[in-house]
């Protein structure tokens, strides 16, 4: 790796433990699943520079994608799925 | 100054483990549990991956019989590929399960969740509703 790529590197690497942390840290799920997906395209950059091109193509189109689409799906089923001040006035729980 | 970026790179993976792992040991929310399994899948692919990456290696894609020893490992690359989409497929049956777990007993975070199987139990052995010691007795003229 030469030396832009391992700041580079750093930068992801921190990117995504900052939103795993935001992940469990936030209260609004809509606001966690998006912190998710950052985790997963943060992850697909890391991939890439790793020299695993196929693994970060896969992971940007079906760990960032697919998957954020599967779990927004299921945020509407669930009921929780709320924005802005419609979250605000129902106090959101954990 | 050249960086040492290896150890960092295993030390943050290993970190989203643990945050992923953490996660599911302590959220209460069930959603959120299905979250922090999730990322505890990303940590796991990044350890594979670094598994097989060697400093100075190109990306392993043979172009007219190119020499394999300049490669990094492409195996752990392959496993993590599959891991990627079993790891989607185990998030749409949890949630398919959160789901149906939902419309037949109500609430999902933990709490709530045990007690609504206590009772679930409890009514299909016939047992009539336990009295909690902590609530007040000025109910019971009340039924």
């Amino acid at each position: 790796m030469s030396e832009w790529q391992s700041w580079l590197a750093l930068l992801l690497i921190l990117i995504i433990l900052c939103s795993a942390l935001a992940v469990l840290l936030l209260k609004n799920h809509v606001a966690a699943v998006a912190a998710a997906s950052v985790v997963s395209l943060a992850l697909a950059v890391l991939f890439a520079l790793l020299r695993a091109p196929d693994v970060a193509m896969t992971e940007a189109a079906v760990g960032a994608g697919l998957s954020s689409l599967i779990l927004a799906f299921g945020l509407r089923r669930l009921g929780l799925w709320r924005i802005g001040a419609e979250a605000q006035e129902k106090g959101e729980d954990d | 100054m050249m960086l040492a970026i290896e150890p960092i790179l295993y030390a943050g993976a290993i970190g989203l483990i643990a945050i992923g792992v953490a996660g599911m040991a302590l959220s209460r929310h069930g959603f959120r549990i299905v979250l922090a399994l999730a990322l505890a899948e990303a940590g796991a692919n990044l350890l594979l991956v670094l598994g097989g990456f060697r400093e100075g290696g190109v990306a392993p894609i043979l172009v007219g019989g190119g020499n394999t020893a300049s490669m990094v490992d492409p195996v752990p690359q392959a496993m993590v590929l599959t891991a990627i989409v079993i790891g989607v497929g185990v998030q749409a049956l949890a949630i398919a399960l959160l789901i149906q777990v939902k419309e037949h007993l109500g609430p999902i975070d933990r709490q709530g969740l045990r007690d609504a199987m206590e009772a679930d139990i409890d009514r299909h052995a016939g047992l009539p509703l336990p009295e909690s010691l902590d609530r007040p007795l000025s109910r019971e003229g009340e039924r």
